[in-house]
Parts: structure tokens; sequence; C-alpha cells
């Protein structure tokens, strides 16, 4: 593997610019999936329509995806902001089915009685439905991030670099080093994603924890 | 007849749960396995239909050791009900009370029709048959539970806390029809329950189960009320042994006092001339009891809303417990007695229902718990 | 552009021939269902098999999280690099790309299959058991059919997996609508590249909605609870 030494610094750059390809639609991706999901787990007509219409999006194959959304965005096509979007969509997506499911399975006897505290409707959201939905939030979660960084390599095909240049790369020149040294970082880059959330995951449940009372 | 011979079992990770168990389900009627949760008691249920494997001794149904047969042939002559019913979700009504009869090979026409025909004999109505599992609430679940169990007709039920998931009044129907059908039906029935209550009003037999499978005590109901054979049986049996008890006295014919009484609609002063002690009682077209009234209380004439419903009603020669009830209960300390149809007999004071019970012998100890106690049996003195 | 892509769609000569629009759909749908009936072969008996006995539960989780983070193209680029040497002619194409397919759509379904049979509700598999049915009986009459809708949710996610897949294989050489998109990028022709990827979309979509249609019909209305109304 002298080819991965000569090129550690180009690997590193690429798996940078593949984290942010890949991380920044988690980010944008939850913060749009979480009034939707809530709205879809408040509203029983609009609950099939958001979760349909957001399970079609998710059929699109990412290749397809990366090359249409040019047509609908004022991006050029070798822009990595299609990248950027499509992986976004990609990500509310498959949150909004978590997000409406993790909300709807907190107890009703937990959010009774939290508004018969006194909790009004966004405050009772933000410090009561929401943590207890976190396990299964972070659950979806860690699916977008694992598969996010996986599809991001695609778009090679459309010549945004990040990881997945190293296959192409490697391809042209019947070269197999890049080519493994590619998928393994990605599947690294896959754990470290899978490890940070669930990492601060564990920093915010901290229930989730607790034993069980010592019989 | 079901008889097991020192049956024990332990599991692997070395847990006893069953510890050298006999005991014997007599033919045609309804043996209890009663105690609390972890005493062992499914566990022994499951061995019969070797649901679960004993690690010692034999299980004999009539003269036939259950381990010699083939498993699911033994299966399939046993009905099965369990607490959440387990029907199968994705058939209907009808498929699934048909499911035994199709497994031995009934054809489909057959087996359907005895599905029917079972499916009303658990009091549930012809048009729930293409209905799924789902859309029955958990009563009627558990009655398909039992249809499904009856379906090929075996002369054996295992019965595993069937009734423990529904709410107390489902659970006293799902009950009484229990015993209904099988008093037409007059099935070998091993039911497994926590609950003495429901013990003591389904059993011809009670064994009661201490922790891993040890039998404490086997009797009918009212003998375990009235002789419990330590703390701890006497603990499980719970308080009021007493009262409870007189489940299981017949009454006698009480000399009971004639009852004037008065219709809806009466006036106050009709009332007030048929009353006694300052109550009248007022009764239906069929001379059913509504209710008890004060005459002096009413001055229009007898309403429905007005009457005092307190008191409960006992049946002529029931339930000695019944009639001690409905005196005690009578806002007028008159307990009302009625016929089989539920027209007024007369009425009894709670000193005659006591003064006949002070006449009763409680049952007699069993020769072995005598012995046991190191008790002495008392010979009867003829009078 | 988008007149220049309906231009393009609309060319009848862009749609005849061996290599015309028809010709690569067909193909496409080949590749796909090719691939998905071998996954099924092998997974649904394994999924059944380990939801059935708990035995190998670890390799489902691991598969199926294997199976996400893997990039696909680098799959298949090493697929080709291991096999082509191996292979001639059409073959050396067709094998690392089909193998590539196969794997990708195994977890799914083997993980719907297993989740599917445990997932079956104890008390009904107690009763199965209680009532006489033998091991096998037990698997077809109760746990199959009630599996049945998560093994069918497995199969369609597999189904655009392998769509998606089969897409990007082009770069082997491989047919289907994937050349469109393929060969337009490599000639900057970007009519053609776009009017590929609008038709892989709508093929993912309208499989996808078929399916949808099928899992509807087969499925015991007891498990969707699309029972029409009752009164109660």
């Amino acid at each position: 593997m002298t080819w991965l030494r000569d090129h550690f610094v180009d690997v590193l750059s690429l798996a940078g610019q593949h984290a942010y390809l890949a991380g920044v639609p988690l980010v944008l991706g939850l913060l749009i999936a979480l009034p939707l999901g809530w709205l879809a787990s408040r509203n029983k007509v609009l609950y099939p329509f958001l979760i349909m219409g957001t399970g079609l999006l998710y059929t699109i194959p990412s290749l397809a995806l990366f090359i249409m959304l040019p047509l609908l965005l004022p991006f050029k096509i070798l822009d990595p902001n299609n990248v950027l979007v499509a992986m976004t969509i990609y990500t509310v997506a498959l949150l909004v089915r978590t997000v409406a499911d993790g909300l709807g399975a907190v107890p009703d006897a937990v959010n009774q009685s939290a508004t018969a505290m006194g909790y009004k409707r966004l405050r009772r959201f933000m410090s009561v439905e929401l943590p207890l939905a976190v396990p299964v939030i972070s659950a979806g979660l860690r699916v977008a991030a694992v598969s996010n960084v996986s599809i991001v390599s695609v778009a090679t095909l459309i010549g945004v670099s990040q990881l997945g240049s190293l296959f192409t790369d490697g391809f042209s020149r019947a070269f197999l080093d890049p080519i493994i040294v590619g998928v393994v970082a990605c599947v690294l880059l896959a754990l470290l994603f899978d490890v940070a959330i669930l990492l601060v995951t564990r920093l915010v449940t901290p229930w989730q924890r607790a034993g069980s009372p010592a019989a | 007849m079901i008889r097991f011979d020192a049956v024990s079992k332990q599991f692997p990770d070395g847990t006893k749960a069953v510890d050298e168990l006999t005991l014997e389900a007599p033919t045609g009627k309804i043996t209890v396995l009663v105690g609390p949760s972890g005493c062992g008691k499914t566990t022994s249920l499951r061995m019969i239909n070797r649901m679960i494997t004993p690690t010692d001794g034999r299980i004999w149904i009539d003269d036939q050791d259950t381990a010699e047969m083939d498993e699911a042939q033994l299966r399939r002559g046993i009905g099965y009900v369990i607490q959440h019913a387990g029907l199968f979700p994705h058939r209907t009504i009808v498929a699934n009370i048909a499911t035994v009869p199709m497994l031995l090979g009934w054809g489909r026409r057959k087996a359907e029709s005895r599905a029917l025909e079972l499916l009303e004999r658990v009091g549930l109505p012809a048009s729930y048959a293409k209905r799924y599992p789902a859309q029955l609430s958990g009563g009627q679940q558990q009655r398909v539970g039992v249809a499904r169990a009856l379906a090929a007709d075996p002369p054996i039920m295992l019965m595993d806390e069937p009734f423990s998931a529904v709410d107390p009044i489902v659970r006293e129907q799902l009950q009484d029809e229990f015993l209904r059908l099988q008093g037409d039906l007059g099935k070998t029935i091993v039911f497994v329950t926590h609950d003495i209550e429901e013990a003591i009003k389904l059993g011809d037999q009670i064994a009661v189960l201490r922790g891993s499978g040890n039998l404490a005590q086997l009797s009918d109901p009212a003998q375990l009320l009235a002789h419990p054979v330590d703390d701890f049986v006497a603990d499980f049996v719970g308080k009021d042994r007493g009262y409870r008890a007189l489940s299981f006295q017949q009454s006698p014919q009480f000399p009971l006092s004639r009852e004037s009484s008065v219709p809806l609609g009466a006036t106050p002063e009709q009332a007030a001339a048929a009353a006694r002690d300052g109550w009248v009682l007022v009764l239906d077209a069929d001379r059913r009891p509504l209710g008890w009234i004060e005459p002096d209380r009413i001055t229009a004439p007898v309403r429905s809303e007005m009457l005092a419903r307190g008191g409960t009603v006992a049946t002529a020669g029931g339930p000695l417990r019944n009639a001690l009830d409905a005196a005690l209960s009578s806002p007028s300390r008159r307990g009302v007695i009625v016929d089989d149809q539920g027209a007024l007999l007369g009425t009894v004071r709670a000193y005659e229902v006591l003064a006949e019970i002070e006449e009763r012998a409680r049952p007699e100890l069993d020769e072995a718990d005598l012995e046991r106690a190191g008790l002495r049996p008392v010979e009867e003195t003829p009078e | 552009m988008i007149n220049r892509i309906i231009a393009w769609l609309a060319d009848v000569a862009h749609w005849q021939g061996d290599d015309g629009i028809l010709r690569r759909l067909v193909e496409h749908m080949e590749y796909a269902t090719t691939a998905l009936v071998i996954a099924a072969l092998i997974a649904i008996p394994l999924g059944l098999y380990i939801g059935h006995t708990g035995k190998g539960r670890f390799l489902v989780v691991n598969a199926v999280g294997a199976a996400r983070a893997i990039p696909s193209l680098g799959l298949l680029y090493l697929a080709f690099f291991w096999l082509a040497p191996r292979l001639s002619g059409e073959v050396a194409f067709l094998a690392p790309a089909g193998l590539v397919l196969v794997v990708l759509a195994i977890p799914p379904i083997l993980s719907g299959a297993y989740a599917g049979v445990e997932g079956v509700e104890p008390a009904a598999r107690d009763a199965a058991v209680g009532m006489g049915m033998r091991g096998t009986e037990v698997m077809r009459h109760v746990e199959l059919p009630c599996a049945l809708p998560l093994i069918l949710s497995g199969i369609r996610s597999a189904m655009l997996q392998v769509i998606a897949t089969a897409t990007i294989a082009a770069v082997l050489g491989l047919g289907g609508l994937g050349r469109f998109l393929i060969d337009g990028l490599a000639s900057q022709d970007f009519p053609q590249t776009a009017s590929g990827a609008i038709l892989v979309a709508v093929l993912a979509l309208a499989v996808d909605m078929a399916f949808a249609l099928v899992q509807r019909s087969v499925v015991s209305p007891g498990l969707t609870g699309r029972y029409g109304k009752v009164s109660l």
C-alpha cells in the first residue's frame, strides 16, 4: 500500500469533501424532517400523504436525481450543491417517517400529564415529546448517515470529487489500490458518522442508560 | 382422565419449575391449577400436551403414556386455549376456528359448517364469520379461541389463563358462559389461573401450587375454603373465607314471610296501605321485584326513579350466600327470594338465614389432613 | 434545456433499435428481475430459517448494516477487477455487475423475511404448535403468511436498490437505461443524460407503485387492516 502512503493527504482531503457532502444534508434534512414529521404525527389526514410523498422521493435512483436537479435548480450540472440538495432530499425522505413514528410512540399518559401540568404546545414538544422520541429519531438518523456516505460516492460520475473519485480514478487506470482505499475509507467514514450519532444520542438521553430498579 | 405421576421439570438453567407433581384430573370435570406466579402451574399444563417435555415422571391420558404418543397427534386431540387467544391474524374467524379440523383432513365444507356451529355456540353472531381477529374485542377474540379449541370436539381441554386479559365484567360473562358450555359438553378440563376467585368459581377440583410446582392442597372449593391445610394456602385463599364458603351450601326451604306489593304507578295511599315497617316492594307485571319504596316519602304515584335499588335478590334453593346477602343488602332488612323465573316468592330475615347456617356442619376434614395435622377424628354422637 | 430534452425524448429514432429506449428498458428490467429472483431464492429461505430458529441473528443485523455502508460504485469496480480477468466475452461484463446486484439485493430481503417471522405474535405461534401443527405446517400456515408484508417490503426495497445499481453498472459496459446517463455524460450530451435520468426515475416510480398494488392484493386484509367497513 505504498500508494496510500504517497497519496494520504489527497485521500484525507477527499474524505473531508465527502464528509461535508454527506454530513451537511444530514443536519439540513433533520431540521426539515422535524416539523414535517411532527405534522404527520399530529394529523391523521396528512400522515399518509407526507409518508407516501417523501417515500416516493426515496425511490428515485441517486444518479438520476443528481442529473435531474440542475433542471429544477439554478445550479450548473457539475455544481456540488446539486449533491447537497439531493442528499438532503434523501435524508428528509427517510426521516419524516421516523420522526412521525417516534413522536407517535411517546406514551399518551406522558403527553397528557405534561399538558395537565401546564405545558404549552411548543414547550411540550421541545421539552417532553422530542427528547422522548430521540432514540427512535436517532436510529433513523444513523441509517440516513450510513446510506448518505455510500450514495455520495456515486456523485463522482457527474464530476463532483470526493472519495468516489478514487473509484473512477482507479478504474480508468486499471489500478486496484485507489478503489480499495476508497471503499475502505467510505466504510470508515460511515462508521465514524454512526459512532458520532450514537455518542450524541447517549449524551442527550441519560435515562436510557439507567438500569431497572434493583429487584 | 389425566394423571401426573411424579412429574418433574427442570429447565436447562437449573430452575426446578415442577417437583414430583402427582395429580389426577378426573374425566368430565374442571381441574384448576392455581398459585402465585412462578409456581409452575403453566409449566404443568404445557407438559400435558408436551409443549414442554418433563424431565422426570410420566403423564397419562386414560391409559396411554403421553411420552409415547406422536406429539402432533396428541395435540390435535387436545383443545388448547391461551391468555391472548393467539388467533391467526391473517385468517378470518371461521378459518381460525376450522384450523384443527382442516389439519385432521376433514375437508373445507365440513370444517366450515362445524366452525359456524361453534361460533354460535360461544355466543357470537354468524355475521362475524368472515371478519378478521383485529376486528374483534379482546373478549370476543377469547370466545373464538374457545371455539377454535372445541372445533374437533376433543375430549380434553387445556386452558391457560384464558380470561385473565379481559376486563372484570367481560371476564364474569365469559366464566358464566364457559360453565354453561361445560354443563353441555362435559369435557375433561385443566384450567390454569392465578386468580383464586376464578378457581373457586370454576373448579370442580382445585390444586393449589406453591413455588416450583409443589402441590400444597388438592380439594374441592368448599373444602378448600373450610380447611386450608396450612398458612400458605389460607393466605392464598384470602379473607372472607367463611362467607365465601356459603356459596357452596344450598339454601333450604326457608319459612318465607308473605310480602305484599304494589305495581309501578300505585298512589302513595295504595303504597302506604301495603307497606310493612315503612317499606313496600314494587313488582313488574310478571311479579318480578323492581325495588323497595318508602310510601311516607312519596307524594306522587310510584315511578321507577323513586325505587331503592341496593338490594340483591336470591333464588330459592340457591346458595346460602345469596340468601344472606339478599337479607343484608335489603333496605327493609327483608331479603327477597324469587323462583326460577324471577317472580317473588317471599322474604327472609338475616337471623333466619344465620339460624340455618348454625344448623349446618362444616365440611369434615379429609383423613389425610387429619393425620398430617396430628388430630384424631371425632366420632359422631347419635342424637 | 427542457425543450431539448423533450425533443430528444420525442425523437422516434431514440426509441427504436438495439440501443433504443425500449430495448434498454427491457434490458434494465431483465437485469433487475434476474438479480432479484436469485437474491430472493437465497434470502427468503435463509431469512425464514433464521427467524424460525433464532440462529444467526447477528448475521442479518450485520449484513444489512454492511450492505448499506459499502458504496455500490466501488463494489462494482472491485467485482470487475476480480472477475473480468477470469472470464471472457460478454460474460466478463455481465457477471461482475450481476454479482453486485445480487449481493446488494440480498440484505433487505433477508432482513424482511427474518423480521417478518420473528415478529409473528408469540401467542399465535404457541397456539399453532399447541393445536398440533408440525414445524413445516407452522411455517406454511402461520409464519409465512404473517411475515408476508415484511418479506414483500424487503423485496420492494431490494428492487429499488437493484434498479439504481443497474443504472450505475453501465460504467462497466452493461446495457440498460444507465447507458443513456453514462454515455451522455461521457459525450457531454446533456439532453440524452437528462432523458435517461428521467426514464430511470419514472421506471423506479412505476415499478414501486406496481409493487405496492401487488402487496395490497396478496397480503391478508387481517394483517393490513384493509377489511372494508363493518359495523361493530
